[in-house]
């Protein structure tokens, strides 16, 4: 008996599998050779370079869980977080840029849209031939999205949309629009449809761009629609089932968040560890200090967790389980996780932390937006106590 | 076209290297591993080729299990099959034996070219290539940084001191390539999945026809006796003074210590 092997367990594998590691050693090295070197002047001058897509796009990037017959990647979410985390380590613009392209439009037009709009949409858009965002926050309505007022009017032939949405990632460059429009003023959430807006469409502008504190190389502008005439065909999904579709595409989302945080944080701790050895003060490197240490295994520990939580919510996700409670853990704690490792990882570096000849302010300055888009943390928190507490009476 | 491409699985470059403590070998555990660079250029090399005239790429490995995954590696870069030769008494094999039980393996079948790595970033010997040859009976070219194909032959550009040395050569040949031949391409998501999905043929040395003692330790003409880690690097020496004698101290030391004047 002593020494039968037990299968205990043997649903629980805490490493990658074969195929997940080649991808992450493949997304690792093109990252680091392609996109790490052009960091900095992405930065500083707000853009990246366009051909960058297509690149990413013949690599399965841009719609990586997206089956290989709709020109996608063919692989799973946990491949998804895999990549994500890695092109965020490089750069997190880009991760944004991907993340947006795969998460908010990709996956709501491969599980809501029909034949047609996947024939006519997802294919571009996994191949990195068209570039996709996300239109849901206005003016009125952050948190609260259901109060979206953005009207779309049933003209007949058309769907007649009006209004203004705000803080929308890939805007300015966007091919396809993923919009949430009030069809009925009267029901609420329940009122809110989702439509596919394409650049160049009758009443469909770029407004104002922003200027961000953060991932500078990512665009985010407003989305004017003055009278703007879509065909009918252009309903994603059922009338009045867009919340639905914009909450189910957010789960989503914020596993791609929490991977993009997580590559934000991994940054701040290499690029620390490198500095820690070569920087000496008082006769050796400061690496030898006990401060300096625990700074290094406290960031450690808590992207080793963030990374566990990502991964587990994304297998949790390929199960076909309901994974909401799981993406908002894994997104509430790397997000937290990688606004402290980077404000650390300033502070190692000190006077050199402060200055944009290192790289370390920008991470500080990237890992900020991971705690507010795609649901603040105070909106996680809200979500996971739902999950704790049931629903109200 | 049908091509064959030799790969090896050696240890990642960058990663620090510890040797055993009987200095027989070195500690394998927790060592990356990946696809020797040059081997990887060929990988390459042979997918353009396959883009341009049509045919079939076919990975070829001789190594321990892990090797598989220098493999997959390759299926994902968007070669069409691969062979692993996996036998334990191998692992005492010397170069001659390796090239033996690819040849062995590569004359069973069908093949108009065979491209391998100029050398093996382990243990750079550069001796399995143009070993291959001889046992097939087959021409080659080395340390090409250009290939052209013809109708039965090819054209090989080779890098030599101070000039390029073009090469005609009859196919089939070994062709062994230098990195700056091509710039390979990255495995793509698709082709991830693609390489898991293909099987990849195992062969024992048995299975090629090898009796007992043909390739192993015993057969090796070459026995490694010891590995020592280099002698630790001096550390350098900083100039002082004025610029014009900082330098005539320089060219001083460049000739007559370093004697590289």
């Amino acid at each position: 008996m002593l020494g039968a092997k037990i299968a205990l367990g043997d649903r629980v594998e805490f490493d990658l599998g074969e195929e997940h590691r080649l991808l992450q050693a493949t997304v690792r090295e093109w990252a680091t050779s392609r996109i790490l070197p052009l960091a900095a002047e992405m930065d500083r001058t707000a853009r990246y370079p366009p051909e960058l897509l297509r690149e990413m796009g013949d690599l399965g990037l841009m719609g990586v869980f997206i089956p290989e017959a709709y020109g996608g990647g063919g692989m799973d979410t946990l491949s998804y977080f895999v990549a994500i985390e890695e092109i965020a380590r490089a750069e997190a613009a880009i991760a944004a840029v991907v993340a947006v392209n795969n998460s908010l439009d990709c996956y709501p037009i491969f599980t809501f849209g029909t034949e047609a709009q996947k024939r006519r949409y997802l294919v571009d858009l996994a191949r990195g031939r068209k570039l996709g965002c996300y239109c849901l926050t206005e003016p009125g309505a952050g948190s609260d999205a259901a109060s979206l007022q953005v009207s779309a009017r049933d003209d007949g032939d058309r769907w007649v949309l009006n209004g203004t949405k705000i803080f929308v990632t890939n805007g300015v460059e966007a091919d396809v629009l993923i919009v949430y429009a009030r069809t009925d003023p009267t029901l609420g959430s329940r009122g809110i449809s989702a439509f596919i807006a394409e650049k160049g469409d009758p009443g469909l502008a770029v407004g104002k761009v922003e200027h961000k504190l953060g991932i500078r190389a990512s665009s985010t502008c407003e989305i004017v629609l003055d009278d703007c005439r879509l065909p009918k065909d252009r309903l994603l999904g059922e009338r009045g089932k867009g919340f639905h579709i914009a909450l189910s595409t957010l789960d989503g989302g914020r596993i791609g968040i929490a991977a993009q945080a997580l590559g934000i944080a991994r940054a701040a701790l290499e690029d620390s560890i490198a500095y820690a050895k070569e920087r000496r003060q008082f006769g050796k490197p400061i690496a030898e200090f006990q401060a300096t240490q625990w700074k290094l295994a406290d960031m450690a520990t808590r992207i080793h967790a963030g990374r566990l939580l990502g991964y587990r919510a994304a297998w949790i996700r390929d199960q076909g389980r309901r994974y909401t409670r799981e993406a908002s853990i894994a997104k509430l704690f790397a997000s937290e996780t990688a606004v402290w490792a980077a404000s650390h990882a300033v502070q190692i570096f000190g006077g050199y932390g402060y200055v944009q000849d290192y790289p370390v302010e920008r991470h500080f300055r990237d890992a900020k937006i991971t705690e507010i888009y795609e649901g603040t943390s105070e909106v996680q928190r809200l979500v996971i106590a739902r999950q704790l507490l049931g629903p109200s009476p | 076209m049908n091509i064959v491409v030799c790969v090896k699985h050696v240890p990642d470059t960058e990663a620090p290297i510890r040797i055993q403590q009987d200095g027989r070998g070195i500690d394998e555990s927790a060592l990356p591993y990946v696809v020797n660079y040059y081997d990887e250029h060929g990988i390459e090399e042979a997918l353009r080729i396959k883009e341009r005239v049509g045919g079939t790429v076919t990975l070829i490995t001789a190594g321990p299990a892990r090797a598989a995954q220098a493999l997959r590696t390759g299926l994902a870069m968007g070669a069409d099959e691969a062979i692993h030769i996996e036998d334990p008494t191998l692992d005492g094999a010397d170069h001659l034996g390796v090239a033996r039980a690819l040849a062995a393996m590569i004359s069973t079948r069908p093949c108009d070219l065979v491209i391998c790595g100029k050398l093996a970033t382990d243990d750079n010997a550069a001796i399995v290539g143009p070993a291959l040859a001889e046992y097939l009976r087959i021409p080659q070219a080395t340390a090409v940084t250009k290939l052209e194909l013809g109708d039965g032959k090819a054209t090989a550009h080779r890098e030599i001191e101070g000039a390029v040395e073009v090469l005609e050569v009859a196919l089939p040949a070994v062709i062994t390539v230098e990195r700056s031949i091509n710039e390979p391409r990255y495995p793509s998501l698709p082709g991830i999945m693609k390489a898991k999905r293909t099987p990849i043929t195992a062969k024992t040395l048995g299975e090629l026809g090898f009796a007992l003692g043909d390739a192993d330790a015993g057969a090796a003409h070459v026995e490694v006796l010891e590995y020592t880690k280099p002698p630790a690097r001096p550390s350098g020496r900083v100039l002082e003074g004025e610029p014009a004698a900082m330098v005539k101290e320089l060219v001083r030391l460049l000739r007559e210590e370093a004697k590289v004047l």
